[in-house]
């Protein structure tokens, strides 16, 4: 494969665009693999890159029931900070934020990770002093972050809802100048092609319908196109993780399956060049535009349990509810589609990176609403996993045990209520 | 194109003109034009530019389909942009503006782009602008930040105000049995069965004209007048320009009515728009269908649209939209419009793909002078800002061979017809191909939905009405509870349909469109193959193909089409395509309706909120509640008022308004056994007239709330908790009592907003209930000693509950009168406090004497605290179970290194430090510290700043080890000590003496 | 929009009930141990199907019901008051067990 680059374009054009290949393959699988990774999502898709790049771990078929890249990676609203502030999440996002500095090159694909700067509204000295726990804590632990006094956030962002009559009149905002957004599908797509550079086997339209296993440890999967095995399995199947994980025979999980609805404007020339994060009074509302000038934006879940990728209505109004208080032009701005992805919520609103009872299968699930941003760092420390057999300290909590332990990493003081973690 | 208005015909107003600006130039409609018809009788070709290449675009359709006529209209806070000239409503001062264009559409700088086309191929930029060129060199983000300023100076298409919207919109509700969606044939044939059946019908058409399909068909514009007339006698609601834009869960529509976007001058009670819920039982889709291009060189040159345009902008507008036309067709319903064409004027020659078509409609066409060929079809078109002709391609055994040239000043297109299947994809049904008509058709489904008209691929006109009238039976019959079936039969053509999406010969390239919004070319679709891009949702997000405002409505299927042909499969095996709501794209402004500004969420107000603001408070946010923050004096701030404020309550005495407490009626036998389930500590023992200070946990060991219950009688107590979990806790006791202990006889209810709720704290207080109540024997020292109750009369037969409670650390009451006598008793009580040279106090000062004591609040009790991390240990029973007693005890929840409740003061006592700082050792302000601050305040008591906070294992811990308060966002490092949270008063004298 | 037949109140919005959780689930006593809590609390089936579940009608009668839901689909096929002794009173077909 060659790698891409302006010159490639340039050759290419001038003749026709004949000289690109397949992105990927499209392999026949083999009858074995070293490892199998279920889901061929972003963390799929990136757990295969890492344990070829980081572990030279080749021999890998990740096996997906749909296309790659269907299921969430290509449903979110692409934000990507590392504003955590619990322990292992904190080290866990700024990885992954650091991985995502260097994506494009990496992989030699343009994930066009913007570092617009991640812009989160505060309304109250309470809400200022809350924040200002997390964004110290960020600072001290060597991540940037800043407050943004009122005068600073009108000069960055002039048509804010400045108004001193707004229900909740915004006084200032907590920055993370280095987050921002990428183009989603791109992920998807360039660790796709780098795991396949590697040799890795990516077998789409292949649902894993049985696991077989053999005194204690799993042997292989059955797909709807026939058996393959493999001496360790990850799943990282996000909201399909329970009905995976039924298959194992290993009981019940701490996760529930909600869905989530984003949005996207018809595309407007250059309107908003930050992420701003608004939440007050129970509202919850996240905008930016993409580089083709949809103004992305998401909310709230739909507050039920759903594994159905559709949303209703009610979220659609707040949802726009939030739009126009925050950014009142957006009144006169149309609604181009709204879709839903199916987030797989955790009991703590923290993620699971971590063995089994069974000891060759490996779990990768419970992303909640940080699933985009999470792919880098949730590819590379399952990779890891996989790959030594023991966590690395970032994801030592990130175990399903946590809780009899009396470990929550609960960044928002929830409780044990899935669908309060958004 | 030479186009012309011709002199009668069509659905407009000849006498009454209305004059529009379209880029500056003054031109003239008529009432009953579209935007679109307007621009084309005043001969406006260029009307817009495509996204990607700049090229020059025309009108391409008539409808929402539309892919070049998108433009700006309205002028500041009011400027819409990105607006379908084919959807909108001519009015008397509209104005328009081109977009995406500079200096205008009609000389555009940028379609220089045009000349980079060849390097522009599908998802290129996934390729390159990741560092230098022309190897991308370097690392990070800093290449493409700078390719990114210009790439999205350049995407985008229309420029949004930055104004705030100043216009109104509604939420409205409506319910109905059957919604039909559309008033073409089928729709008003559905409508009428449905309503003479005595079902309640609700008909929605997105047009500004009622009757879809038949406002361009002569021969049923006639009597639409009667037909509309007849629905509305049956009782049909007729709503115009009303999109049904999403179907939903339960039955339910989303409908976005325009109400005023057709008006020049909208009255000003009028909303703008009105977003419906509707409703309905059953739903009848007879949405119509939408013809499709073909995709050939140049095919979006601007005078090329789908011959059904033609037909309207003939039948409907009277407008003649060339002389010398050009159709290329696969199908019958071309033929008609032919004919239409040339029996107004023009010159017409219909090209169709098929070698051979049955008599009649060719014979129909001929004898109205359109010179028919078979077996050809164009290969290109020539002409930039406009076509002057054509290449035609002639069908040969190996495909398509080019052949001549031939003029002409219109190219109309029909590749065949796709049924709006939208609404029902909404539902997550798949649609299926049917190849026989070459479209996609409803799958087979068991939702109240029923499809109807060419909606449900039906061509044939008496078919159309006939399958309305069969759709109201169907539904008529669902609403009865009983099962049938819709014989839907598609089709209705004489000769079949070709499935011919693309014309090409080898060695002839140009640019062929295939989403000419997005400039998704044909190439880009094989590219797409190429590059394993091959299922349909990879086809969609690497080629942008259907992304665009059209939502794949024209260039989908024939995007679907290549693909196949490039895979050796067919269609089907492609894949379909997945429609999301909305059916075209709506304002945000009508979703959100009232709820903006002020209005976005609701304002709690105390009972007390004026005599508040009227006594000269502050207000501050708490949650959705107004609270007072301070009452300062003239020359105060808020730093100086609070500080008075809080060393008057330890001085004499200070009242303050607490209704937003939640307030919970706790009755029945085994109110106490519930009460002692809920709280860690024992309530089975207490006392008929006394109150106890209660933690509740949720089932996970944390602590969930905090609050005071009083035992007014033997099975009725009177239940506090925070202001902010108010909601929270009595959700979750009645989810106890209804679920899990469905055997106790407990009734709840909330009293929040029933009683007010005064605090009276300070060393006075009992003098001034003593002046308050009506019997002052019954406030004496005995009679309600700390954490006693009474339920008694103010003065004024004012009924009221007091408790000797405090939060202050001072001697306090707190007194809970019925609402509505909240501020004739606060009048009361705030003249005996006064005379006592006491003092109104807000939220900062009683943070301030919280703080002083020691007590939490939501600032430490944030959900990951356990009860002794809060310093409350002592509260947890060991004799009883209780609601998270048994997850409390989980191993690293009861570790002794846990960061536990501490006090905080600067070790310079004349320093400030910052609530939000985290607690370091001073050799070590790293990582995570040891703890951090909750809260802090100026306490006039200790006479310096102090703080509230949490470090590792408790302040015994940290006695004589330096710490710092690290604060880098805000102030930098503060040296600490760390002391006992209870700073002020640690025996309590003053509350208890 | 769900639209769930309220017992009390009628067919009504869902945006008027809060979802609560799995009904299946059983608590455990007060005094019941660590890991029958811990699986009550933080385990679920998560049932990608019918499942039946809490709602409560927040915004109308504040009655917790239990509502037979299809996950996938979002169809409603039954509802009931949640508390046993009220949907018997509702419906005396309803066979509630002595011991309960």
């Amino acid at each position: 494969m060659k790698p891409y680059s302006a010159w490639k374009v340039f050759v290419n054009g001038m003749n026709g665009q004949k000289g690109w290949t397949r992105a990927w393959r499209d392999p026949e699988p083999k009858k074995e693999y070293d490892v199998i990774i279920v889901g061929a999502g972003l963390h799929g898709l990136a757990t295969a890159y890492y344990l070829a790049k980081n572990h030279g771990v080749t021999n890998i078929a990740v096996v997906e029931k749909g296309w790659l890249g269907g299921g969430n990676g290509g449903r979110n609203t692409t934000i990507v900070r590392s504003n955590y502030m619990m322990p292992g999440n904190r080290e866990f996002y700024e990885h992954s934020l650091k991985l995502w500095e260097n994506l494009s090159h990496d992989l030699n694909y343009n994930v066009m990770f913007s570092q617009r700067a991640h812009v989160s509204l505060l309304h109250s000295p309470a809400a200022r002093d809350a924040a200002a726990r997390r964004y110290n804590t960020m600072r001290l632990t060597g991540t940037d972050g800043e407050l943004w006094d009122l005068p600073t956030l009108r000069r960055n962002i002039p048509h804010l809802n400045f108004d001193a009559d707004a229900r909740f009149p915004i006084t200032g905002a907590m920055v993370q100048p280095r987050a921002g957004t990428a183009r989603h599908d791109a992920v998807a797509w360039g660790y796709a092609r780098g795991a396949d550079q590697y040799g890795v086997d990516i077998l789409q339209n292949r649902e894993v319908i049985a696991v077989h296993r053999d005194s204690g440890k799993i042997t292989g999967v059955e797909t709807t196109r026939g058996l393959i095995k493999a001496k360790k399995v990850g799943f990282a199947v996000a909201g399909n993780t329970s009905r995976l994980w039924r298959m194992t025979d290993l009981g019940q999980l701490p996760i529930e399956s909600h869905k989530l609805q984003a949005f996207v404007s018809e595309p407007l020339k250059p309107l908003l060049d930050h992420v701003v994060v608004f939440g007050v009074g129970g509202a919850h509302f996240y905008i930016s535009q993409s580089d083709k000038g949809g103004m992305v934006f998401g909310g709230d879940l739909d507050w039920y349990k759903s594994y159905a990728q559709r949303g209703n209505l009610p979220i659609v109004q707040d949802v726009a509810e939030c739009a126009t208080s925050v950014l009142p032009c957006l009144g006169r701005v149309r609604l181009l589609r709204h879709w839903s992805g199916v987030m797989d919520m955790s009991m703590d609103g923290s993620a699971f990176i971590c063995k089994t009872p069974i000891s060759n299968l490996y779990l990768n699930a419970g992303w909640n609403y940080g699933g985009f941003k999470a792919s880098p760092a949730s590819g590379w420390f399952f990779a890891d996993l996989i790959a030594n057999d023991r966590p690395d300290p970032v994801i030592q909590n990130f175990t399903l045990d946590r809780f009899s332990r009396g470990i929550n990493i609960d960044e928002r003081g929830a409780g044990p209520d899935p669908k309060l973690h958004g | 194109m030479n186009t012309r208005r011709l002199a009668t015909g069509g659905q407009i107003n000849r006498n009454k003109p209305l004059a529009f600006e379209w880029d500056g130039k003054q031109l003239t409609g008529y009432e009953g034009d579209s935007l679109a018809s307007a621009l084309l009788a005043s001969g406006e070709t260029i009307l817009g530019r495509s996204f990607k290449y700049h090229r020059p675009r025309g009108l391409m359709s008539a409808g929402v389909e539309e892919s070049g006529a998108i433009v700006t209209i309205g002028t500041g806070a009011r400027r819409d942009a990105n607006v379908k000239a084919t959807s909108q409503a001519l009015y008397d001062g509209l104005v328009a503006k081109g977009q995406n264009a500079w200096p205008s559409v009609r000389n555009d700088f940028g379609a220089v782009n045009t000349l980079f086309g060849r390097f522009f191929s599908a998802g290129f930029y996934y390729k390159t602008f990741m560092g230098l060129p022309p190897f991308e060199w370097g690392e990070g983000t800093g290449a493409w930040m700078w390719y990114e300023k210009i790439i999205r100076k350049a995407a985008g298409m229309g420029t949004a105000s930055r104004k705030a919207d100043p216009d109104a919109y509604e939420h409205a509700n409506g319910y109905c049995d059957i919604l039909v969606v559309g008033s073409g044939p089928a729709g008003r044939s559905a409508a009428l069965s449905a309503a003479q059946s005595g079902c309640d019908v609700v008909l929605a058409e997105q047009d500004f004209a009622l009757g879809g399909e038949s406002l361009s068909r002569a021969e049923e514009t006639d009597t639409l007048p009667q037909e509309l007339a007849a629905l509305r006698n049956a009782g049909v609601r007729l709503m115009e320009n009303t999109t049904a834009f999403g179907l939903y869960d339960g039955g339910v529509a989303g409908l976005l009515e325009r109400v005023t976007d057709h008006l020049s001058t909208p009255p000003r009670w009028m909303p703008r728009q009105r977003f419906w819920t509707m409703r309905s039982r059953f739903t009848i889709i007879a949405s119509g269908a939408l013809e499709r291009h073909l995709a050939f060189g140049n095919n979006d040159r601007p005078g090329i649209m789908t011959a059904n345009a033609a037909k309207i902008y003939l039948s409907r507008y009277g407008i003649l939209a060339g002389e010398n036309i050009v159709i290329a067709t696969n199908n019958d319903s071309a033929y008609l419009t032919a004919s239409s064409l040339s029996n107004a004027g023009a010159r017409v020659t219909l090209l169709d793909s098929r070698e051979q078509v049955l008599n009649s409609s060719q014979a129909g066409a001929q004898s109205a002078g359109v010179d028919v060929q078979h077996g050809m079809s164009i290969l290109n078109a020539k002409g930039s800002k406009g076509v002057y002709s054509i290449d035609l391609a002639e069908k040969s055994s190996v495909g398509w061979s080019a052949k001549n040239q031939m003029a002409c000043d219109l190219l109309l297109v029909s590749g065949g017809w796709s049924p709006v299947v939208n609404l029902l994809s909404h539902r997550g049904l798949k649609p299926v191909w049917d190849s026989v008509n070459a479209c996609f058709i409803a799958p087979e489904h068991h939702e109240p939905i029923a499809m109807a008209g060419s909606a449900a691929g039906i061509w044939d006109h008496a078919e159309c009405v006939q399958s309305g009238e069969q759709a109201a039976a169907h539904a008529v019959t669902h609403l009865h509870g009983q099962r049938s079936q819709t014989p839907n039969q598609s089709g209705g053509w004489e000769t079949p349909i070709e499935g011919l999406y693309e014309i090409s010969v080898p060695g002839h390239q140009h640019k062929s469109f295939v989403d000419p919004q997005h400039d998704v070319t044909a190439d880009d679709i094989r590219l797409a193959h190429q590059e394993g891009f091959v299922s349909v949702e990879h086809l969609k997000r690497y080629t942008t193909l259907g992304m665009a405002t059209d939502q794949g409505k024209m260039g989908n299927v024939i995007g679907l089409a290549l693909m196949a042909e490039a895979l050796g499969k067919e269609i089907p095996e492609v894949g379909t395509t997945t429609f999301r709501p909305p059916y075209t794209p709506i304002s945000i402004g009508a979703l959100k309706g009232r709820n903006v500004g002020s209005h976005f969420r609701p304002l709690r107000r105390t009972p007390l909120h004026d005599w508040n603001l009227n006594a000269g408070g502050t207000m501050t946010m708490a949650g959705l509640w107004h609270r007072p923050w301070y009452f300062a004096q003239p020359g105060e701030g808020i730093g100086e008022a609070y500080v008075r404020e809080t060393e008057t309550v330890r001085r004499t005495v200070g009242v303050c308004d607490v209704t937003s407490l939640g307030k919970i009626a706790v009755q029945g036998p085994d109110a106490t056994e519930f009460l002692n389930r809920v709280y860690t500590n024992p309530f089975a023992k207490l006392a008929v007239g006394k109150a106890r200070y209660g933690i509740m946990l949720r089932d996970d060991g944390f602590v969930m709330d905090d609050g005071t219950t009083w035992r007014l009688g033997e099975n009725d107590y009177f239940m506090t908790t925070t202001t902010a979990h108010a909601a929270k806790v009595m959700t979750f006791l009645e989810e106890l009592l209804q679920t899990r202990w469905q055997n106790l006889r407990v009734h709840l209810t909330s009293v929040s907003e029933q009683w007010a709720g005064i605090a009276v704290a300070g060393p006075q207080s009992r003098e001034v209930i003593t002046e308050c109540a009506a019997d002052p024997r019954k406030v004496t020292d005995p009679a309600l000693p700390f954490m006693g109750v009474i339920e008694t009369t103010l003065k004024g037969n004012i009924p009221a509950r007091i408790a000797r409670i405090s939060f202050s650390g001072e001697r306090a009451f707190e007194i809970y009168i019925p609402s509505d006598y909240g501020p004739a008793a606060m009048d009361m009580i705030w003249s005996a406090a006064r005379v006592r040279a006491g003092c109104l106090y807000g939220l900062e000062a009683l943070g301030a004497l919280r703080i002083e004591k020691g007590h939490v609040t939501g600032a430490e009790l944030d959900g990951r605290v356990t009860i002794e991390d809060a310093g409350l240990g002592r509260m947890a029973s060991d004799k009883k179970s209780y609601i998270g007693s048994v997850l409390k005890n989980r191993p690293e929840l009861l570790k002794n290194d846990r960061p536990r409740l501490v006090g905080i003061f600067p070790k310079d006592r004349r320093e400030i430090f910052n609530a939000g700082s985290i607690l370091c050792q001073s050799d070590n302000v790293s990582g995570y510290g040891n703890g951090w601050v909750t809260a802090v305040t100026h306490s006039p008591a200790l006479g310096h700043w102090i703080g509230l906070g949490f470090i590792e294992g408790g302040h015994s811990n940290w006695a004589d080890r330096d710490v710092v308060c690290a604060d880098p966002l805000r102030k930098g490092n503060t040296p600490v000590e760390i002391v006992s949270p209870h700073m002020f008063d640690p025996s309590g004298d003053r509350m208890y003496g | 929009m769900l639209r769930i037949q309220c017992p009390f109140c009628g067919l009504r919005d869902h945006s008027e009930f809060s979802y609560g959780s799995d009904a299946s689930v059983e608590y455990p006593p007060l005094d019941g141990s660590q890991e029958a809590w811990h699986d009550a609390v933080f385990q679920r089936e998560n049932i990608d199907g019918v499942q039946f579940e809490t709602w409560q009608h927040t915004l109308g009668c504040r009655m917790w019901i239990v509502v037979e839901r299809n996950t996938r689909t979002h169809d409603i096929l039954s509802v009931r008051p949640a508390h046993d002794g009220i949907a018997q009173a509702l419906n005396p077909s309803l066979m509630i067990e002595p011991d309960q």
